[in-house]
């Protein structure tokens, strides 16, 4: 052990040197987001809840081909269908299990009319488990409270795609 | 405050019963609000260390947190596991919140202001002080449970380890100050810095006694570096592992009164109580009281900047420093510093 060691072991240096840095930080502006009421910008690729969309006449884009329930990973979409009175062809149930789904984006990849989307949001929280079940209604309330920003996001995004 | 109830027309015996525990009152009640924001600077400090905001939701810049927290833990239900042995569980908390607050009567908060002024002050702390292991090994102990017993072993070990340097330290003040009475410890302090400066720590010899008392501290209250007892990575929340609502808060307050108790102890043997930091006549318009709760909050706030600051020691390293390290140097400097006012003081 050299002198120089045992001096810097015996002054505490490498601790004093630690503090002195700490100390610096302690006073710099903080990074952190507050976040309830200061949000992150988010890419118009983000993938938070799924909205079913309607064309601007308000007729529902859905066709039923049911590519996003086969394309699901999760299995979390359960779709029925059948023809409706004018002979076009609808849901009947649409449900997305939210505990399930991983939040991948194959469902809106596959879909041919830009039906199922996952929007913006992600602050959905619920106090019980079966609020997380969506059914055909709750998803496309979600599309007509979210269809702006889906919207612009599409249009964001589409020269990419 | 006895004269004060036996002026009211009580005989003494009772006129002392209830101003003693006026007092009492006056100590705990205050004391149990400054845990609560002393537990808030605490995380504030680190989180601000780290970058981050820390509480800032709950009242005016997240004052009212640790009140949140405290209400949430006090609805909640008291888990006691089957396999426990129920007594001594529940007595574990109990024991270690009574503790922590039974060191705080003879703490002079300013000339006079004291519950228990007894010639014997230091040595009441340091037996008090060991006392606060058992609720820690009772908990361990009790909770029948692996973790809990690994934290309550190496709880004691840790403890008594740092209690004998400690003792030594206190011995190298008791030395300089001629008592063991607190409120003389710092009232010996006066002007002892070259005849200007307030407190043991300016003198050269003692400087060292000082760190390695601060450092003892942080070892005697379990915090980091040395909080192997709570070690989360191993031991998930050590002793408290099985603990929950009530019982756990008890711990909780608890610690932080511990830990407070160390602040107090730094401030009043080394750094001059609650005399102001240099002997300068106006500086004594200031309430003893305030120079007491600044210098007390310096310390703790020390105690949060080390904690953000450096990384847990290893078992073997915490023994190390407290039997090889500590150990001979506070034995040395005992010898050094009675030497010395033997040729000085006392020839």
């Amino acid at each position: 052990m050299s002198v120089a060691h045992l001096v810097k072991s015996f002054t505490l240096w490498e601790f004093v040197k630690a503090h002195a840095l700490t100390l610096k930080y302690f006073f710099k502006p903080k990074v952190t987001i507050n976040y309830p009421f200061e949000k992150n910008p988010l890419s118009p690729r983000f993938r938070g809840e799924h909205a079913l969309r309607r064309y601007p006449n308000g007729e529902e884009r859905c066709i039923a081909c049911k590519l996003c329930e086969a394309v699901c990973p999760a299995q979390a979409i359960t779709i029925e269908a059948e023809p409706r009175d004018d002979g076009s062809r609808r849901t009947t149930r649409y449900d997305i299990d939210m505990t399930k789904c991983i939040f991948c984006g194959f469902c809106q990849e596959a879909c041919p009319v830009d039906a199922i989307v996952e929007g913006p949001n992600f602050e959905y929280a619920t106090e019980t488990r079966e609020e997380l079940l969506y059914d055909k209604a709750k998803l496309l309330a979600n599309g007509d409270k979210w269809e702006r920003a889906i919207a612009a996001n599409l249009e964001a995004d589409a020269p990419y795609r | 405050m006895t004269a004060f109830f036996q002026s009211l027309g009580m005989n003494y015996e009772w006129a002392w019963f209830i101003a003693t525990v006026c007092g009492i009152l006056l100590i705990a009640l205050p004391l149990m609000l400054a845990v609560a924001m002393i537990i808030y600077v605490d995380r504030k400090v680190w989180a601000a260390i780290n970058l981050r905001r820390g509480p800032n939701v709950v009242g005016p810049l997240g004052l009212l947190q640790s009140f949140a927290d405290g209400l949430k833990v006090f609805l909640q239900e008291t888990i006691i596991p089957s396999a426990a042995n129920k007594g001594i569980f529940i007595l574990a908390p109990i024991v270690t919140f009574t503790v922590a607050l039974g060191a705080w009567a003879v703490i002079p908060f300013d000339a006079g202001v004291v519950l228990a002024d007894i010639n014997v002050g230091l040595l009441y702390i340091l037996a008090i002080s060991s006392l606060s292991v058992y609720g820690v090994v009772m908990a361990g102990w009790a909770s029948n449970s692996k973790y809990p017993f690994f934290s309550a072993m190496r709880a004691s070990a840790q403890m008594i380890s740092y209690e004998v340097s400690i003792g030594f330290i206190l011995v190298c003040v008791v030395l300089y100050a001629g008592s063991f009475n607190l409120t003389e410890i710092v009232m010996s302090q006066k002007g002892h810095g070259l005849g200007i400066v307030n407190g043991y720590v300016f003198n050269i010899l003692l400087f060292p006694m000082w760190v390695m008392f601060f450092i003892s501290s942080l070892a005697e209250t379990q915090r980091v570096p040395f909080d192997l007892t709570e070690a989360e990575s191993e031991l998930v929340a050590g002793y408290q592992t099985e603990y929950s609502s009530m019982s756990f808060a008890l711990f909780w307050l608890g610690e932080y009164a511990n830990i407070l108790l160390m602040c107090s102890l730094n401030t009043i043997l080394f750094f001059g109580g609650w005399l102001p930091p240099i002997d300068w006549a106006p500086l004594y318009y200031v309430p003893g009281i305030i120079w007491f709760l600044l210098k007390t909050f310096f310390f703790f706030f020390m105690f949060s900047w080390v904690m953000a600051t450096v990384p847990r020691y290893r078992y073997d390293q915490l023994m190390r420093l407290g039997w090889k390290i500590f150990l001979p140097i506070s034995l040395l400097f005992v010898v050094l510093i009675s030497g010395w006012l033997m040729f000085t003081r006392y020839a």
